[in-house]
């Protein structure tokens, strides 16, 4: 390992100088200069849209630069598609997994292995190295019965098998419990120290001070800053990040909850969907002016819970779903949002709004059938109010900082964290008495996601009943009055946010709740 | 030869060439690709395939010439859905109306010609067994070659790579060209095939069941044969066995018919559509089972980012 570092000084295992990349007009990299080294784990900073992903796409071989160069060990180099990345020894764990789900753990990585590493017993090769790494995997096992940690593995376990030198994790931690980043943590210590080098993306900062070494801070595709992340402070670096200090979002406590505004009880749902997850026994009541934030991993049940209570998954059950005092479980979409409620899915684009639908006619989509504006946008025969929807349309542009191209922009032009602004806006504008918001900040940057924030809160402390469905605990801890956890279809008991750490969210995530008699929630 | 031997006999000619369209289309569906024009290719195998052995007087010269009027039909319809990025069922709709017209064009002058039948293997001795002999030895050589598909394609996609390959690529185009692999190219492959065996089923129509051409002699065996693999749930085992259950209903029909028993025709010949209604029925209420199998972007083109 000394040696090592003694040569690193020199030759580092990867470096990029004067990188550049453009598409079109736009810099999306711009006179980058970085060095990675071996046995270190160096991050890998900024908020979406910084330019990480390109700058990383371009050392995997996916994207070529517009300019500049870049020096493996030393030697300057092309890396004209990914598969010859691999063979450099470079391998990437990608955020958003190309897994295959209807075939099989050694299926899925046979076919992202070149020809040589496909020789031989792969099953038992996959199934020594994932238990000799603490990332345990059966095989045979099919991906859709898979957790989203468990396909992690999957990504992290074939790029081992290429016995890479160097490793660039895409936000590995987005989708895991903490203890499952704990885990992943030490195989990373475990893969530096065997001298791997590791490049780390994220912008989860206690978790960059945890691991890395070096740290590299992009902000709009520009290099700010090198620094080492043991120095600084999470304040600093996301300073760093921003270019200013983050606005803090501010929560008073709250004293002044009223009557239940949302109920369930005794919930029992199985999904349409053929890989969906069976609701069981589900209790939570949300009271006015009362933030309940529902934590748990992806793909545990929460789409579902949200489908129930939106009323777009037919609910069979005979359970009683109270919505503003009034049971609600025949009515669909549009009655339970004239009883007063508002819904905020997690994907925006294709559920929350339509692509290729201009914005006024995104929030006709939703608000058509509400009867809280001052006049009906739809008419029937007399038609549609189009000027009360640019006038709503400008407001919530105003009110919720949506930035757009034109006013009137299709839906699609609008970048992820402007038409979550809008969405949420959309929903908000109305003052809904009750609101359940699936994953409101999901890959939003940080100003969009203090603002949308700031403004749940502020709707719940003017008396709605909020539902906040979350997978991000800081997001969780800045809003909750109370914290349930959802696992594998079901939910525990609310608590109050303040009794609760995150080992004990993370306990639950893991299915500590799941054995005890479910209690009713709140 | 007895009564059950006969009934026996015309189930599996009435199913073979269900079997050898269906086994096509169902490599073409779990690539992904969705191809409604096997009716059309089949009808074109047919008439392709009684001309060159009518001309040639060789039936084996005609089995050829269907395979390859079916694979032009189905890289006709590869080319448009694959390369130009058309609406696979409006085009599959389209390559069906014109393999009727196109092959009713050729086929005006073959029309009450005599043809060429396609000889039956017959192994001396084995073929002579009692009961079992004709019909397990004895049969016309295109029958074995379908059931040989059968376990070749099954063996294929279980097995082996290529077939992991065919399934990945039908599963998710996106995920599959990310890891480098040339969906179009694999889906041009498939729906190659899929012509191929559909000329077959065609050849077979016009070389060994009637041997010879009748206008729109394909009498929507390539619909039943679409049915039949999304009633097999994209499985060669269930889809061979689906065939001469088709098969055999179809032949009940006639015999029903002939018999003059009380059963509307036209009862008996929906019948495999019905069941595959009720398939569908039950796929969509126990679809874990067969979901895994379903491919997952089937009909949906594939534009490859720049």
């Amino acid at each position: 390992m000394q040696n090592n570092s003694n040569n690193c000084l020199h030759t580092p295992l990867l470096r990029v100088t004067k990188l550049t990349k453009k598409f079109g007009d736009f810099v999306a990299n711009d006179d980058l200069c970085l060095s990675i080294e071996t046995g270190k784990v160096h991050a890998l900073l900024g908020e979406n849209g910084a330019g990480k992903s390109t700058l990383v796409k371009m050392m995997y071989g996916a994207l070529q630069p517009t300019s500049g160069t870049i020096e493996w060990q030393g030697q300057t180099i092309t890396v004209a598609n990914p598969a010859h990345a691999r063979d450099l020894g470079i391998g990437m764990v990608f955020q958003h997994f190309s897994l295959f789900e209807a075939l099989t753990v050694v299926e899925n990585i046979s076919l992202a292995l070149p020809p040589q590493l496909r020789q031989g017993n792969l099953s038992q090769r996959i199934a020594s190295l994932s238990n000799e790494y603490g990332l345990p995997l059966n095989p045979e096992a099919l991906v859709a019965d898979l957790s989203v940690g468990e396909r992690q593995r999957i990504e992290i376990v074939r790029c081992l098998l290429q016995q890479p030198k160097l490793l660039i994790m895409d936000e590995p931690t987005a989708v895991l419990t903490p203890q499952e980043a704990q885990a992943l943590f030490a195989t990373l210590r475990r893969l530096v120290a065997e001298g791997c080098a590791v490049l780390y993306i994220s912008h989860r900062l206690e978790e960059v001070k945890q691991i890395c070494h070096d740290a590299t801070i992009l902000r709009h595709g520009q290099l700010v800053a090198k620094v080492d992340p043991q120095v600084e402070t999470a304040a600093t670096l996301a300073q760093l990040m921003v270019g200013s200090s983050v606005h803090q979002v501010n929560r008073q406590a709250n004293n002044d909850v009223g009557p239940v505004l949302l109920g369930l009880t005794h919930l029992n749902h199985r999904s349409s969907t053929p890989f969906g997850v069976e609701l069981l026994d589900i209790n939570l009541s949300v009271k006015a002016g009362e933030i309940l934030a529902i934590a748990g991993v992806a793909g545990n049940g929460q789409s579902e819970l949200f489908g129930v209570i939106s009323g777009e998954e037919g609910d069979r059950s005979d359970c009683s779903m109270v919505l503003m005092e009034q049971v609600c479980n025949g009515l669909n979409i549009n009655q339970r949002r004239q009883l007063g409620a508002a819904f905020v899915p997690e994907e925006r684009m294709g559920h929350g709004a339509v692509e290729h639908l201009c914005l006024t006619d995104n929030i006709l989509l939703s608000r058509h059938a509400c009867n809280d504006t001052p006049s009906p946008l739809n008419r029937g025969l007399m038609g549609i109010d189009r000027a009360q929807l640019a006038t709503l349309n400008s407001t919530i542009g105003r009110d919720y900082d949506v930035r757009k191209g034109h006013e009137d922009a299709q839906a699609g032009s609008l970048s992820g964290g402007n038409l979550q602004k809008f969405v949420v806006g959309r929903e908000l504008n109305r003052k809904p008495k009750v609101l359940v918001i699936n994953q409101p900040t999901w890959g939003v940057d940080a100003g969009a996601a203090a603002l949308i924030r700031q403004a749940v809160i502020d709707l719940s402390r003017q008396g709605s009943a909020i539902l906040v469905i979350s997978q991000d605990l800081d997001e969780i801890f800045e809003l909750a009055d109370t914290i349930a956890v959802i696992s594998r279809g079901q939910l525990s008991a609310g608590y109050a946010a303040s009794q609760l750490s995150r080992e004990d969210i993370g306990l639950m995530m893991a299915g500590s709740h799941e054995q005890n008699s479910v209690e009713v929630g709140a | 030869m007895s009564a059950y031997e006969a009934i026996i006999l015309t189930i599996i000619t009435a199913s073979t060439p269900l079997l050898l369209a269906a086994i096509g289309e169902l490599v073409v569906e779990r690539s992904g690709v969705l191809n409604l024009g096997i009716e059309g290719m089949m009808v074109m195998g047919a008439v392709c395939g009684f001309a060159a052995a009518h001309v040639s007087g060789s039936a084996w010269l005609g089995v050829l010439a269907a395979i390859m009027g079916g694979v032009a039909m189905s890289l006709l319809f590869g080319f448009l859905t694959q390369t130009l990025i058309t609406n696979q069922v409006a085009t599959g709709l389209a390559i069906t109306l014109l393999g009727l017209g196109l092959s009713g064009l050729i086929g005006s002058d073959f029309v009450g010609l005599p043809g060429v039948k396609l000889a039956n293997v017959s192994i001396p001795w084995l073929s002579e067994l009692p009961y079992v002999g004709r019909l397990v030895f004895g049969q016309d050589p295109l029958v074995y070659v379908s059931i040989g598909l059968t376990v070749a394609v099954a063996y294929l996609l279980k097995y082996t790579r290529w077939g992991l390959i065919i399934r990945a690529v039908g599963q998710s185009h996106t995920s599959a060209h990310a890891l480098g692999y040339r969906v179009i190219a694999v889906r041009y492959a498939c729906i190659a095939f899929g012509g191929a065996t559909s000329g077959l089923a065609g050849a077979y129509l016009s070389l060994v069941y009637t041997p010879q051409w009748i206008e729109n002699m394909t009498a929507g065996r390539g619909w039943i044969a679409l049915a039949l693999v999304v009633f097999s749930t994209w499985l060669p085992g269930r889809l061979a066995a689906g065939a001469y259950l088709f098969g055999g209903v179809w032949i009940l029909g006639l015999y029903a018919q002939a018999m003059g028993l009380g059963i509307p025709s036209q009862l008996l010949s929906s019948l495999p559509y019905v069941a595959t209604i009720l398939a569908l029925v039950v796929i969509s209420t126990n679809r874990r089972l067969s979901v895994i199998n379903t491919p997952a972007s089937l009909g949906q083109g594939f534009v490859p980012d720049r």
